[in-house]
């Protein structure tokens, strides 16, 4: 383990150029987020998982004692439980804990203009083009890389509003009487074996408050950037929106393609009070040898509302179920949900909704796209208990196989009792078919340009409920994915 | 001014041969009918020409002005201007036919070449005013639960815009009432001059009645054994494929 240095002082970068990773065998175009920039850490927890590990985390994030116990007690809980690889893919197997390095960064205080950002870190963003997004349609950015944020800034005429948009580390220690109320009681850290890790060693993410009745009317956004070789990111993120007050929040996310294999296991918990809505866009685009195993959980009291736009492209093995309880009556929970698994990937994704009051409503609409030896599992879960009345629940799973080897599987489970509640599903496969290609290829369109277009027109309706920007982005990514699985 | 040339063209399905040996030359201006009974290889003849990939060419060349277009894609054909009407269009969910058409004209343009979306839109409603197609119709997904007729519609509002100098119709009329015929044969008949040549495939000579056709050839066995002008259709319509048929055996005898 390294030493405690208090030092900010970097060396310059070793060299300048950006060192592009070749394109993974399958094929898969990652041009965009294939990149890496040599970087000094100032604060490394070195490699492996233990309590000292812990203990390095909080003391150079300067955490109060509660927040150490927390880690701790979290720690335990993670080592005691087993892998969820019962009805989970067997590949989870493959992560071994002990070769991850958990803590990486340059410093804990995130800069508020750009041009402090240290120029190694700052061109990756620039290069990913976040600067100018914040400038055209944001209302604040955080900019992760690795373990903190580099940059975090919030527009003033928002946060004269009250609106906090910090990250954790400051949020907990800042804001203490806001985030400790909410903070693990959506999700607790023993919910499942990744959210007891990153309970454990948690770094980044952003913490969120909306005063009541405040409407943020531009997306606040956050993105997450792996930078380093072997490296897990473990970002935590809570936002609270209280009474009447409505926000939006984007997450985006790369990294590298490296040989060996990378973390991402986020903790995201909101809340909702009364009649508030929340609206949190996700388009999630990691290099294919990102395990990606992420637990995502609302709470949506009177009146609320709560809606997931999920959107998962890259990463090696996906396991998202972004949920919502529904705790207050008339409160609405959605889910949008867009996988696509390409050539060694697996997208295991869903949702979950936990009706818990009368005349809660909850919408699921899924789609999934295979393609090559991809594979997409759709996993669900709609719980309405037998006493409550005037409840409703809409599924619809839809995939799309791009080859006849692709795979997928659906595994709804939906649990209504009592006769004065409502539920309907369904679910369909089609198939690109070669007929179709031919045609599209007849009026002039290349295969891959046939290809993207069918399954830009499978997702046509869902991408439409994106912000403009992500809708485009969407399409570029799908595009990219589309033409490395031709030919 | 362009010309189709197909010659002595073998066409088979996995071993089985379709097309035996057929030869046939198209210019632009011109209107040729191919007829005969079912299963005689006029639909595989049409998919050959367009390059679809379960057609394998065993012999023979087909030539887009003297240049063999045998070893493109299909969608290298189809930038080159040849056209299939289809008798089965597939349908595209999700994707408007406005926007399908606007990919399909972008890539006819050169790398890194931004189509004009003003530009593109007013030309397409100039066709859909032509065609008197409701401005409506292109916001649909193509083909996306159309009715017979209104997928010949968008078949033949797909040739107004990529203006092909070649078009292959493949049993367009099939299946079709007399009003969605005659939409078809509206289409073909306005878009049709000096600039584009048209093979008509049909089985039944009531097509002919709406679109007059310059040539009329009979196709039998994989192979064109009777050619003539618009009096061969009505002769064949009046005596049936039973007389092409002996006519045949007692060549052969």
């Amino acid at each position: 383990m390294s030493s405690l240095s208090d030092s900010t002082t970097l060396s310059p970068p070793v060299h300048d150029e950006a060192t592009t990773v070749d394109h993974p065998a399958v094929g898969i175009d990652q041009t965009a987020g294939n990149f890496s920039y040599k970087v000094d850490y100032a604060f490394d927890a070195g490699t492996g998982l233990s309590e000292d590990t812990i203990r390095y985390i909080s003391s150079v994030k300067k955490e109060a004692p509660w927040i150490l116990e927390f880690r701790l007690a979290a720690l335990k809980k993670f080592l005691a439980m087993p892998m969820p690889t019962h009805w989970a893919t067997k590949d989870l197997e493959n992560i071994d804990f002990q070769k991850i390095r958990y803590y990486l960064s340059q410093g804990q205080k995130p800069k508020r203009t750009w041009d402090e950002v240290p120029d190694d870190i700052k061109k990756t963003f620039e290069r990913l083009g976040i600067p100018e997004q914040e400038r055209k349609f944001l209302a604040g950015v955080e900019a992760q890389f690795d373990s903190e944020a580099a940059y975090s800034n919030i527009k003033d005429v928002v946060a004269k509003q009250g609106v906090i948009f910090v990250n954790s580390t400051e949020g907990l220690r800042e804001h203490p009487e806001l985030f400790k109320k909410f903070f693990g009681k959506v999700i607790p850290t023993g919910d499942n074996k990744f959210s007891a890790l990153n309970s454990a060693v948690f770094s980044g993410g952003s913490f969120i408050y909306v005063p009541k009745g405040v409407k943020v009317a531009q997306p606040l956004q956050a993105y997450f950037r792996i930078n380093a070789e072997n490296f897990g990111q473990f970002e935590r993120t809570l936002i609270i929106a209280d009474e009447g007050a409505e926000v939006t929040y984007m997450e985006g996310c790369t990294a590298p393609k490296f040989s060996t294999s990378t973390l991402h296991s986020a903790v995201v918990e909101l809340v909702a009070l009364k009649g508030a809505k929340i609206q949190y866009i996700t388009v999630q685009n990691w290099a294919n040898n990102v395990f990606n195993l992420v637990t995502k959980r609302g709470v949506a009291h009177e009146d609320a509302e709560i809606k997931w736009i999920d959107c998962n492209i890259g990463s090696r093995l996906t396991m998202k179920y972004p949920g919502v309880v529904l705790k207050g009556e008339r409160a609405r929970g959605e889910v949008i949900s867009i996988a696509l698994a390409n050539d060694g990937q697996h997208q295991d994704t869903g949702a979950k909704m936990i009706h818990a009051a009368n005349n809660t409503t909850s919408n699921i609409v899924a789609k999934s796209i295979s393609v090559g030896q991809g594979r997409s599992t759709y996993r669900g879960v709609v719980h309405i208990p037998k006493h409550l009345k005037g409840c409703k629940n809409n599924t619809e799973c839809d995939a799309l196989l791009i080859n006849t080897n692709s795979r997928t599987d659906t595994y709804p489970a939906i649990t209504v009792r009592g006769d004065k509640n409502s539920t309907q599903h369904e679910a369909s496969v089609s198939k690109v078919s070669a007929d179709m290609i031919f045609y599209m290829q007849q009026r002039g369109l290349t295969e891959a340009q046939a290809m993207s277009l069918a399954v830009n027109g499978f997702i046509n309706d869902l991408a439409r409920q994106f912000p403009m920007e992500y809708s485009v982005e969407l399409k570029r990514l799908i595009d990219l994915e589309m033409e490395g699985s031709v030919g | 001014m362009s010309q189709l040339e197909i010659k002595d063209l073998h066409v088979s399905i996995g071993e089985k041969p379709i097309v035996k040996g057929l030869t046939l030359t198209i210019h632009s201006g011109e209107v040729h009918a191919i007829m005969g009974p079912n299963g005689t290889g006029k639909s595989t003849l049409s998919k050959a020409i367009a390059g679809h990939p379960d057609y394998a060419i065993t012999s023979g060349e087909v030539l887009l002005d003297g240049a063999s277009i045998l070893g493109q894609e299909a969608d290298e054909r189809a930038r080159a201007g040849i056209f299939l009407a289809f008798q089965y269009p597939s349908e595209i969910p999700g994707v408007s036919i406005a926007n399908f058409l606007r990919a399909a004209q972008q890539a006819r343009m050169a790398e890194g070449e931004e189509l004009d979306a003003s530009a593109y839109y007013k030309r397409l409603y100039s066709k859909m005013d032509l065609l008197k197609i409701d401005r409506k119709f292109t916001s649909r997904s193509v083909n996306d639960g159309f009715s017979g007729g209104e997928k010949k519609r968008c078949e033949i509002l797909q040739m107004a815009m990529l203006e092909p100098k070649f078009a292959l119709m493949d049993e367009t009329d099939s299946g079709l009432d007399i009003d969605a015929l005659r939409i078809v044969a509206d289409g073909v008949n306005t878009m049709r001059g000096p600039n584009l040549g048209v093979l008509l495939i049909t089985h039944y000579q009531r097509l002919l009645d709406h679109i007059v056709p310059d040539h009329v050839h009979v196709m039998y066995d994989g192979r064109i054994v009777k050619s003539g002008d618009k009096s061969l259709a009505l002769e064949l319509e009046a005596k049936g494929y039973d007389w092409i048929k002996k006519e045949l055996a007692a060549s052969a005898a």
